[in-house]
């Protein structure tokens, strides 16, 4: 290697760690374009799309729209869902299939989203719910049908 | 295997590399015998975050399957689903609509933007500069709200679905794509300010784990670790699925097979992903974002494979079908898993202290080396 390549190399080799300094210097003077979020402080507004946990709605009579088809239960991968029926006994007197429990379990889910697509009724659907640390796993284990609940009228 | 390493020379040392290890992200396991500083043998052992994913996927129906790849190579889980799509596709015979087609694509690229941005900041680090990680997270970030916005998810999305995609686009989609696409050209020049320039790194990357382009064949190494090594081996152009073949986008070829090599493929397939987008961002046709499809799907009897090109090379999936409702047999051919046998190759002869940037520039996600 000649003398002159040599302290060519060395200057050009100083000029590339100028030019990565020069950015580091436009970030330390430039605070406006700082990008980090205060978490706890201020809790981030998530997209109504986000997959957080599974819900059933219910309305204001405290009315479900879930019939009880089992369809969640068996697009489910993971097991995650059960659901649990009972015979209503309608005022004609006939026996009608209704929900008696429909059990989430939280920590089985992986939020993919098939039981949402698979259910006919749209009586599930996900929340943007994102902090599900509890103390007990059995707190993780979780009723969707409020108590005292029934089917929506019109919901077949 | 663990009995052969400890049959060495006189005075030569076997260390264990992970599977705890910051450098090795996540927990992959290398034995090295070494001579001084010279390593002599590497030897990955694996089995530590061994899930049983295609025995899983033999229990669960054409639809349930698809979400467990996003768990194989999590940094680009859009990829892997695609491939089951398509395979399962394949099988039916469904015609995707072409809506579909192109959100899928464009999910694709955006993938394969942030997990080579996630690498470039991971090897960063590893290489010991620190900032880099968080310079490119600023644009990762960007990229995961917008597949938070759209498919519910930041990384295990299952998103594509046999026979299109689950949800039809965010109307603010191609809006915050073109908003990223912007914010992109106006930052990449940083990347190679900070690193790509830099005199420590390029000393630390040039004549590093070399690969030559047989060896490379012989190892199947593919993926950008393959075309730095000048092997031409993108399926996207070989075996286009979808539109691939009406799109304009170059192969990035290297033939140095340096370790600064793959490093400059992947910094040059982010800016042909930028440019696959750009061409269907606008034009994403009208239409059904689904296919119309049976409730439950059944293969017929046979055999169906796929190919497609992850952000770390060639990823195949290959069904058995016995007709039923659940595949008989699956096989994932994963790249990390190839990629990783000819780090022996490699690193045999270099000091130790470049096994490091072996490791970066090959790109390794354990979980998909594992299953």
């Amino acid at each position: 290697m000649s003398i002159g390549k040599y302290i060519k190399d060395v200057f050009s080799g100083l000029w590339s760690l100028v030019v990565g300094l020069k950015r580091t210097l436009y970030y330390f003077t430039h605070h406006k374009e700082i990008i980090t979020e205060q978490y706890p402080e201020t809790k981030p507004v998530l997209p109504e799309r986000f997959k957080g946990e599974v819900v059933m709605p219910h309305d204001e009579k405290n009315e479900h729209r879930c019939t009880g088809c089992t369809a969640c239960e068996l697009a489910c991968p993971n097991g995650t869902i059960k659901v649990i029926t009972k015979f209503d006994i309608t005022p004609e007197g006939k026996k009608k299939k209704a929900i008696d429990k429909l059990v989430y379990r939280l920590e089985l889910c992986t939020m993919c989203n098939l039981c949402i697509e698979a259910c006919p009724s749209d009586a599930i659907k996900m929340a943007q719910t994102f902090e599900h640390s509890v103390y007990d796993r059995s707190q993780l284990n979780k009723v969707l049908n409020n108590p005292g609940s029934k089917i929506m009228d019109g919901v077949e | 295997m663990i009995e052969e390493s400890f049959t060495t020379a006189e005075g030569d040392l076997v260390i264990n590399v992970g599977p705890q290890h910051p450098a090795t992200h996540g927990v992959l396991h290398l034995v090295i015998t070494l001579n001084g500083e010279t390593i002599k043998k590497v030897e990955p052992h694996l089995g530590y975050i061994h899930r049983s994913i295609e025995k899983m996927s033999e229990s669960l129906t054409y639809r349930q399957f698809i979400y467990v790849t996003s768990r194989m190579d999590y940094l680009s889980a859009h990829i892997n689903n695609h491939a089951c799509a398509l395979c399962v596709e394949k099988g039916l015979q469904i015609e995707v609509p072409g809506r579909a087609q192109s959100i899928r694509i464009i999910m694709d690229e955006l993938t394969r933007i942030a997990s080579h941005e996630l690498w470039w900041g991971a090897m960063s680090m590893d290489l010991g500069a620190f900032t880099p990680f968080f310079h490119a997270f600023r644009e990762r970030e960007v990229i995961n709200e917008i597949m938070e916005e759209t498919c519910g998810a930041r990384l295990t999305m299952n998103y594509m679905v046999p026979g299109g995609v689950m949800a039809d686009i965010h109307p603010n989609f191609q809006r915050r794509v073109k908003d990223f696409i912007t914010l992109y050209k106006k930052k990449i020049h940083e990347y190679d300010e900070l690193i790509t320039g830099n005199i420590i790194f390029q000393n630390r990357m040039k004549n590093v784990g070399y690969l030559s382009s047989e060896d490379a064949i012989a190892y199947g190494v593919t993926g950008p670790a393959g075309r730095g090594s000048g092997v031409s081996c993108d399926v996207r152009k070989h075996s286009p699925y979808e539109i691939y073949d009406k799109l304009e986008f170059d192969e990035v070829l290297e033939t140095a097979g340096d370790s600064f090599a793959r490093y400059l493929v992947r910094i040059r397939e982010m800016n042909q992903s930028v440019r696959i987008i750009e061409q269907l961002i606008d034009n994403i046709p009208d239409g059904d974002f689904q296919a119309k499809t049976k409730a439950v799907l059944k293969l017929p009897k046979g055999e169906f494979y796929q190919r497609v090109e992850t952000a770390r090379g060639e990823l195949g999936v290959y069904i058995v079908s016995e007709g039923g409702t659940t595949p008989y047999r699956i096989k994932y051919r994963s790249p990390g898993f190839s990629n990783l046998s000819a780090l022996d190759h490699m690193a045999r002869g270099s000091k130790l202290g470049d096994l490091v940037a072996m490791m970066g520039t090959l790109d390794l996600v354990i979980p998909d080396i594992d299953r």
